[in-house]
């Protein structure tokens, strides 16, 4: 016993004096352990407990809330009485001591076996004594059992509360209150005044705030508190009609948005005056306008109101508040809707259809009430702009039932008034004037997404018009809003338009054609409303079954215009069209459009290229399908007999493919390649054979690895090897390399570096999805840098301009700064290139040259006289471009060490100082100026 | 030769540089032959001022019109206008360029450098000595002079 209270009094000593927090886990370890009870842990805390330091009273409850913490499980009743005592009781002490003291009680709360009662006079102690308002979150305990007293003291609590981060707590609170279904009793006007009185929120926060809240989140919480529920809904209403009656606008936003959030309003709607007075405010917000963000909040808020009441469950005795409140809606608008040039029939207007949109009933009998009379007006209306604005509403009322229709197969609201609207519709589809029209059709569009509101009988009228309009109608916004309607006729009743629309604008079109001359002579109108009639084609062509009807219309038409400037303008409008329809397109149609641009490319040569381009980014699927179909056509097909001008053309066909990704799968391709070899080879047609051997080039390039591909030595296909850096590109190379010693065919083969080494624009680059590696060039510089110097050793004399024409190929296409890294060692080669005859060779070499000599590593400074007699026998070369060149390398060298030459040198450049060329002197007068000035004084 | 000592014209007048020329198409063929002309010659000597960071031509020095070549009879006459008459420095922006056309020019032409008539004071005297053969050969003798006169020759890199 004695040695249990030593070690608890050391424990308390080393934690009160010497200062040792971990010590709070050993004496909580101590407890459960059993080592010692919490009664001798608190005997043990005796003297420090009393002591007259406020710091170190602090430290003791300290340490006994710590081990509560950890073994508030252990407690006993009595206990647990005689700890809450001394807790309440320390309430009252320093404020140093209260963190800890409510920390301890936090823990007492969390026991089960806590004494009836001592919750509640816990909290009234801690209402009582705590004044400062950060400790509110130690209010959130879960005890039911409170009720009525919890939400007083939290009341009293909150009441004044200023500090945002404390609000945002307490509204969290608040609403953990609303919804923890707590007995609100007799507090909840106090709690609803406590909460209420900050709203709306007024709160901007202060630059650099560090608690980042905002005034969006304050408001979210508030309004959570607000709405959350019904009991509330008594006092909330007057409050919202107060702040909409005041001036402030954020005020009346928010009371909208609040209204808007508002679910629980419906109970207490019945009153009536309440409702009445909700309204007038609403309405007065819309008609009087000042901004939009508040009109549309009203607009939403009586959505929501209407939608509300259509809810609520009426009882056997109470009227119907929805009708009521319909009612007082109607009174107040319905009578502006029939003065159509006063200014209030729009907001009367969206008033009535933000109500009708909220429900189905609300629907019915708003329209009930309104449509006659709308309808009447039309009819009774003659000036165009009124009957406009009429259509207008109408159509709006249309939109808004639509709204608000479920998705089960209630009969439609209008249906009653089918036949009276279509009539209106069509009357002013009748009409000259041009924005009554476009009202119309889109009236009539609105009509035709209702599923089983029109009739087909309607339908073929409706089609009728639209046609006639479509073929007479010259303003362009007109027959965009019928080809609009069209489109959206097209998706519901695919088979009327089907059988309507499609045959007559296909008969319009190619009849037109007789009067074709006359008209373009006269006015070009044939030609716009041909694109109409395409453009309605196309927007029709939304559902496949309607595109396999047009589309044979479409090609048709493309096959009898195509010539001149209307072909150019209907081919992009078609591939507009084709492009469009992809996405709905059946297999059998693609393949169709596709037969025909492959059987007609004789006439549309770009326009096919164009549409074919365009398959490249079609699925693979197609891709593969329109490949194989290209591969039929040039192994298969009338090649043979085609006349020689059609070949390039099939080549071009052939390319646009040989253009597809990698993954594509090009069926045929052995024979494909055998074909194309034997064409490169055998083929007398120079355009033909080239392109023949670029396509083979493209396709080997993509073709998977490890096939055989030993055949053929052709430079585009070692280049086509060399950009993936396939292993058997070496062989390649090794045969260009024997070739070089060929009496023919060597300098073709000298020049077949140039082209390996250089882009290629056609077919050979990433935009043809060609394999390209980085680097390819250095890559083959340093492979066969070697070879090429033992070659050109051991070739004898007539044979060695080959290869230097091949190096000064290779060296040229490398990059600047590769060149004068790799230059060294190939100098010797390179100033034998500029002694042999050939003009070109010693351009590219001086080319090579120049940049070098900028800054000339130490070999070339060891052959200068070598160099520098090669450079002036040069000067008299009969190539301009070659004696510039070379002048200006003379230029460069005289920042070098050349003094013992320069009396030579300048004796040998007053020659060129009398060229025939200007060019050529005047690099001549530069350079022997920079040599006049070397090693003389001022100079250099 | 200017340092140290205060400049005579401090601050003159800077006329808009000429263009370049502009190369035409007969220029390129590699078989017609260029006639040296005015401009060609006027090109050559963009030579700098011994005095101010300029070019000859900027200080209205030299000028096209007054540049005049015949090449058929091989002869080359610049007249050049010093920026003020009492020019100290007008011998040596003839000796300039006089050296310049010399070094850039084929030995067939007679080269004929003298001042603009009426805008120097001693305009006779300077006009004498830069025609005199000897006398030229004995001033780029001299190491100083050789010194100012390849500093106006060598290609400014600013």
């Amino acid at each position: 016993m004695a040695a249990e209270s030593t070690l608890a009094l050391s424990l308390v000593e080393e934690f009160v004096s010497g200062l040792q927090d971990s010590k709070a886990k050993d004496a909580a370890k101590g407890v459960k352990d059993g080592k010692f009870t919490v009664l001798q842990l608190v005997e043990a805390l005796g003297s420090s407990l009393t002591s007259s330091q406020p710091h170190t009273r602090a430290r003791g409850v300290h340490l006994l809330s710590e081990v509560l913490q950890e073994c508030y499980g252990d407690l006993t009743e009595r206990e647990v009485e005689v700890l809450i005592a001394f807790y309440e009781n320390r309430l009252k002490d320093h404020y140093v001591v209260t963190p800890p003291v409510l920390k301890g009680l936090k823990a007492l709360t969390k026991c089960t076996n806590l004494p009836p009662g001592s919750a509640v006079s816990m909290l009234r102690s801690v209402f009582q004594d705590i004044h400062v308002q950060v400790r509110l979150s130690y209010c959130t305990f879960k005890l039911k059992g409170l009720g009525a007293d919890f939400v007083f003291g939290f009341v009293q609590s909150m009441d004044g509360e200023r500090d945002p981060r404390n609000l945002l707590l307490a509204f969290q609170i608040a609403k953990n209150l609303i919804h923890g279904g707590y007995d609100l009793g007799k507090f909840t006007e106090e709690l609803f005044e406590v909460t209420s009185c900050y709203f709306p929120i007024d709160f901007s926060p202060p630059p650099n705030d560090p608690h980042g809240i905002t005034r969006e989140e304050l408001v979210q919480a508030l309004r959570a508190v607000l709405t959350g529920t019904p009991k509330f809904a008594e006092f909330l209403l007057p409050l919202l009609i107060e702040k909409l009656d005041s001036d402030v606008q954020s005020a009346k936003l928010d009371s909208l948005q609040t209204l808007v959030r508002n679910s629980c309003l419906a109970v207490c709607l019945q009153l009536k005056q309440e409702l009445t007075g909700l309204w007038t405010s609403v309405r007065r917000e819309v008609f009087q306008t000042s901004s939009e963000k508040i009109e549309s909040a009203g607009l939403a808020a009586l959505t929501a109101l209407t939608s509300c009441l259509s809810r609520s469950v009426l009882s056997s005795d109470s009227e119907d508040s929805l009708s009521t409140f319909l009612d007082f809606i109607l009174k107040d608008c319905k009578h502006h809707l029939c003065e159509p040039d006063l200014k209030l029939v729009w907001p009367s207007a969206k008033l009535l259809q933000a109500a009708c949109s909220a429900s189905t009933r609300a629907s019915h009998i708003i329209t009930v009430a309104v449509m006659p009379s709308l309808l009447e007006q039309y009819n009774n209306r003659t000036q165009c702009s009124h009957r406009r604005t009429l259509l207008e509403v109408v159509q709006r009322f249309i939109h808004s039932v639509k709204n608000c229709q479920s998705s089960d197969n209630d009969e439609s609201v209008l249906l009653a008034f089918r036949e009276a609207l279509c009539s209106i519709v069509f009357s002013a589809l009748s009409e000259s004037n041009s924005s009554l029209q476009i009202t119309a059709t889109s009236v009539l569009t609105s009509l035709a997404q209702q599923a089983g509101l029109l009739v087909e009988s309607d339908i073929e009228l409706a089609l009728d018009h639209l046609t006639r309009l479509l073929l007479t109608e010259e303003d362009d916004r007109v027959s965009l809003a019928v080809v609009e309607c069209a489109g959206a006729l097209a998706q519901l009743h695919p088979a009327l338009v089907i059988t309507k629309l499609i045959p007559k604008l296909k008969k319009e079109m190619f009849t037109g054609k007789l009067l074709k001359i006359s008209r373009i002579l006269s006015t070009g109108t044939h030609t716009s409303m041909r694109q109409r009639c395409l453009s309605a084609l196309a927007a029709v062509s939304i559902q496949p079954s309607v595109v396999q009807e047009s589309t044979p219309v479409l090609l048709e038409v493309l096959r009898s215009a195509h010539t001149g400037n209307l072909a150019k303008k209907m081919l992009f409008l078609f591939i507009g069209v084709c492009l469009q329809i992809q996405r709905a397109l059946p297999k059998c149609v693609f393949v169709s459009v596709f037969f025909f641009f492959v059987n007609a490319f004789d006439l549309f040569a770009q326009c096919r290229a164009y549409f074919l381009m365009r398959c490249v980014w079609l699925p693979f699927r197609l891709a593969g399908q329109t490949a194989s179909r290209a591969v039929s056509l040039f192994l298969d097909g009338d090649v043979s007999f085609l006349p020689d001008n059609s070949f390039p053309s099939h080549m071009q066909l052939l390319k646009v493919f040989v253009k597809y990704r990698l993954q594509v799968e090009v069926p045929q391709i052995d024979k494909l390649l055998s074909a194309l070899e034997e064409m490169s080879c055998a083929c007398s047609h120079p355009l033909s054979y080239t392109s023949a051997a670029k396509c083979f080039a493209g396709l080997v390039n993509k073709k998977p690895q490890g096939d055989s591909l030993d055949s053929c030595a052709c430079p585009q296909v070692a280049k086509a090897l060399l950009l993936r850096y396939h292993p058997l590109f070496t062989t390649l190379t090794d045969k260009l390399f024997s070739l070089l010693d060929d009496a023919d065919l060597g300098p073709m083969a000298a020049d077949g570096f140039s082209l390996l080494m250089s882009d290629s624009t056609d077919v050979l680059n990433r935009a043809c999805h060609a394999d390209v590696r980085i680097m390819y060039r250095q890559r083959f510089f340093s492979e066969n840098s070697a070879k090429l110097v033992q070659g050109f050793n051991a070739a004898p004399q007539e044979k060695k301009p080959n290869y230097l024409k091949a190096l000064s190929n290779i060296v040229n296409k490398l990059p600047k700064q590769v060149q004068v890294t790799e230059l060294p060692a190939l100098l010797s080669l390179l100033l034998e290139a500029l002694s042999c005859p050939d003009q070109d060779i010693h351009l590219s070499t001086l080319s090579c040259l120049e940049p070098v000599l900028v800054n000339p590593p130490q070999v070339l400074i060891q052959q200068l006289e070598a160099l520098i007699n090669r450079l002036l026998a040069l000067i008299s070369s009969p190539a301009m471009s070659v004696r510039i060149a070379s002048l200006s390398c003379i230029s460069t060298l005289s920042h070098f060490p050349v003094l013992p030459f320069r009396a030579r040198v300048l004796r040998a450049l007053a020659k060129p100082l009398d060229d025939k060329k200007r060019l050529v002197r005047r690099e001549a007068v530069q350079a022997r100026g920079e040599w006049f000035l070397l090693g003389s004084p001022g100079g250099r | 030769m200017s340092e140290g000592t205060r400049l005579e014209n401090a601050n003159p007048v800077i006329f808009q540089r000429s263009g370049e020329r502009v190369q035409t198409a007969s220029e390129e063929d590699e078989d017609v032959h260029d006639p040296i002309d005015d401009r060609e010659i006027f090109d050559i000597l963009s030579i700098n001022d011994p005095e101010h960071p300029l070019s000859l031509e900027e200080l209205n020095v030299v000028e096209q019109v007054r540049v005049k070549v015949n090449d058929a009879e091989n002869t080359v006459g610049v007249e050049f206008t010093p920026t003020i008459p009492h020019c100290s420095m007008a011998t040596l922006i003839g000796l300039s360029i006089k050296v310049k056309l010399l070094r850039s020019l084929p030995d067939r032409f007679k080269i004929d450098v003298c001042i603009t008539p009426g805008t120097h004071a001693s305009e006779e005297a300077v006009n004498k000595q830069l025609a005199d053969k000897e006398r030229v050969a004995a001033a780029l003798e001299n190491a100083s002079l050789l010194e100012v006169v390849n500093q106006c020759l060598s290609t400014r890199s600013i």
